[in-house]
């Protein structure tokens, strides 16, 4: 996609340029030009009095390139025990592999024969395995030596990976050595059906806007995805599969880990697991409020989370923080309570199964990504939402 | 000691809106601003600095205006600024922006990059790796301590799901930190009177050596399609009533739905 400016339609009255983020729009002559600054975010298409100013696809090629074939999903393991985001990552992966036609491979570094059957076991035809002791602990050059070498001999044509502070570090060097593309943190990946391409769909400028990215000369197209977003597969023990054991011979690391420790608050976890968050905001007005939300994620079985705003307010500790800037969370029920639901907190929360806002302004940007909504006073609406459940729980 | 410190201008995305309506970028008024993860990185160059003795060179990608963003680097202590600037850059994604910073990093020299982790604008994390892998020197992401540092390399706190690791390295080395590093100081009187007069150093697409092929536009493998609003949820139900019939009828659907 680009942006262009039609001369023939441009009548040089200067109102675009000042809608520019990037200050991309230069007049030029008498006529407005968009250089190379542009970031494509379409703040001036609007704008133009004239419709002078449009947006033109660029050709998309048919078929993409040829010779790559399948869909690679790679396995992260810390400690031995594969990572969650591996299972959410199969679960995407199957269901891009069957629109492909193609099969499904897993790929993991150290971790054990045990758990590559288990990969088998959430969705993958065929595991790429390695053990060496050069995989006991993460440092990125081993990792992108051996996966850069899997996929240049097996040549699959999607590789995905955890958006994790594993998988960001490494994952670009990889792209970098193939020089192919690589999407960051993608919330939503489809096959293209006219294509074949992957549509990589990922938020930006902190999550208020969305874009769609596309690798269309380019294989593997990689992408990295962000932990809790997308759905796992459900595991089948008597699933059938290929483990194929490959060797890390000759690689070898500049950097290397001297220490690793393990540092994860209670909360972390708490939020991670849980089934239901019962989230609080400025709207509580206080530390007091939390204290209600505490009783009613009691009766509910679940864990208290807070916004950036009631965290900053000192009201609750950072490690309860939802959103951009905390965590991502994606329980089956989220309530959230007296949150007005800026973008950062949405992005952190909007993949919930459930979402219920309980808001006294009707206007609050929560309800829009709300199931269920309330107007009302929290410190109304709580206290008889903690007495029902009550009562239908019959304690 | 040779340190880099790459730097982006971003408009302050704390305040940039996206229209519903129109798909397009709400954004009258909005500052642009160093990036605030490069600080950082900018803050731990100066530190360094101050310790081992050096130089610290901040380079930049962008358009003519982004000499702005420089210039506050060099107020905050930065010795010299390198502005990447050229038509044919237009348009680059990461691959093609670590390309043409690996080049111009080669040109400058170094013995150290330090970047900020990620942008706030694209908030890709990938700029810095792919930079280090094209010029073929190890990295390490995520840092949130220096905990040593000498000719023969660094030790680093990197920051990982879990907890953190320790982690060497050799020089040169590339590495991109988090907020937690340090806390970046302001620009000084003096600082700020020295980056009015600076010059900036500019640098092209052919000072730097770099293929025509491999930047801009045409060096990008990845293209943005579309871009638009975060989705709303379609099936919202309002519930109406006293607080208590609100209440007993939100319970009601919560149980058909199996969540209590």
């Amino acid at each position: 996609m680009r942006i262009v400016v039609d001369p023939e339609k441009c009548t040089g009255c200067e109102a675009c340029l000042s809608s520019c983020p990037y200050d991309a729009i230069v007049m030029k002559g008498d006529k407005a030009f968009i250089n190379e600054y542009c970031q494509f975010c379409r703040a001036c298409l609007e704008v133009c009095p004239e419709g002078a100013i449009k947006e033109r696809e660029e050709e998309a090629p048919v078929g993409g390139p040829g010779g790559f074939r399948g869909v690679w999903v790679f396995a992260e393991q810390r400690g031995g025990r594969v990572a969650d985001v591996a299972f959410e990552l199969l679960g995407a992966g199957r269901r891009l592999a069957d629109a492909r036609g193609v099969e499904l491979s897993a790929v993991l570094f150290g971790g054990g024969s045990e758990e590559a059957r288990r990969l088998i076991h959430w969705g993958a035809d065929r595991v790429y395995h390695a053990e060496s002791p050069v995989f006991e602990h993460f440092n990125d050059e081993p990792y992108v030596a051996l996966l850069e070498r899997l996929v240049s001999e097996y040549r699959p044509e999607i590789v995905l990976a955890g958006a994790t502070p594993m998988g960001r570090s490494f994952f670009p060097r990889v792209a970098a050595r193939l020089g192919t593309g690589l999407t960051a943190d993608c919330t939503s990946l489809e096959i293209d059906p006219d294509t074949g391409n992957l549509l990589q769909i990922r938020p930006a400028f902190g999550g208020n806007i969305m874009a769609t990215i596309l690798c269309p000369r380019h294989r593997p197209q990689m992408a990295t995805v962000r932990p809790r977003v997308m759905k796992k597969g459900v595991p089948d023990e008597e699933r059938e599969g290929e483990v194929i054991e490959v060797k890390a011979d000759g690689i070898t690391s500049r950097t290397s880990v001297i220490e690793t420790i393990k540092e994860v608050s209670e909360a972390r976890v708490n939020l991670q697991e849980a089934d239901v968050i019962v989230a609080g905001g400025r709207g509580l007005g206080g530390p007091e409020g939390f204290r209600m939300l505490e009783e009613l994620a009691k009766v509910l079985g679940g864990a208290v989370g807070a916004s950036r705003a009631a965290v900053d307010e000192g009201w609750m500790p950072y490690s309860h923080q939802v959103g951009q800037t905390g965590q991502t969370v994606c329980p089956r029920l989220y309530i959230a309570c007296g949150i007005s639901g800026a973008v950062q907190h949405l992005v952190g929360m909007q993949s919930s199964d459930i979402i219920v806002a309980i808001n006294k302004n009707p206007e609050a940007p929560i309800f829009d990504v709300a199931n269920y909504g309330i107007v009302g006073d929290v410190h109304e609406v709580v206290p008889a939402l903690i007495k029902r459940i009550k009562e239908v729980k019959g304690i | 000691m040779k340190i880099i410190v790459c730097i982006k201008q971003v408009p302050d995305t704390a305040e940039v809106r996206i229209n519903p309506e129109t798909n397009t970028l709400v954004r009258d008024g909005v500052p642009s601003i160093i990036n605030p993860y490069d600080l950082h990185a900018l803050e731990a160059g100066l530190r360094l600095k101050e310790q081992v003795g050096g130089t610290v060179t901040a380079l930049t990608m962008g358009p003519p205006q982004a000499e702005e963003a420089l210039r506050e680097a060099i107020s905050m202590g930065a010795d010299d600024a390198v502005l990447l600037t050229d038509r044919a850059f237009a348009g680059a994604d990461t691959l093609a922006t670590a390309y043409a910073l690996s080049r111009a990093a080669r040109k400058v020299g170094f013995d150290l990059i330090l970047c900020g982790k990620q942008a706030i604008d694209g908030d890709t994390a990938q700029v810095g790796p792919e930079m280090a892998e094209l010029l073929g020197i190890p990295h390490i992401a995520y840092v949130k301590g220096l905990v040593g540092f000498s000719v023969e390399g660094v030790r680093v706190q990197r920051l990982m799901e879990d907890g953190y690791d320790i982690v060497e390295s050799p020089l040169p080395v590339l590495l991109t930190v988090v907020k937690e590093l340090n806390e970046p100081r302001l620009p000084s009187l003096k600082g700020k009177m020295r980056a009015r007069k600076a010059e900036i150093r500019r640098l092209t697409r052919e000072d730097i050596g770099a293929e025509e092929e491999r930047v801009g536009l045409k060096g990008s493998p990845t293209q943005v399609r579309r871009i638009f609003a975060p989705e709303t949820r379609k099936e919202r139900k309002m519930l109406t009533g006293t607080a208590e019939e609100q209440v007993t009828r939100l319970v009601e659907e919560l149980k058909s739905l199996k969540c209590i």
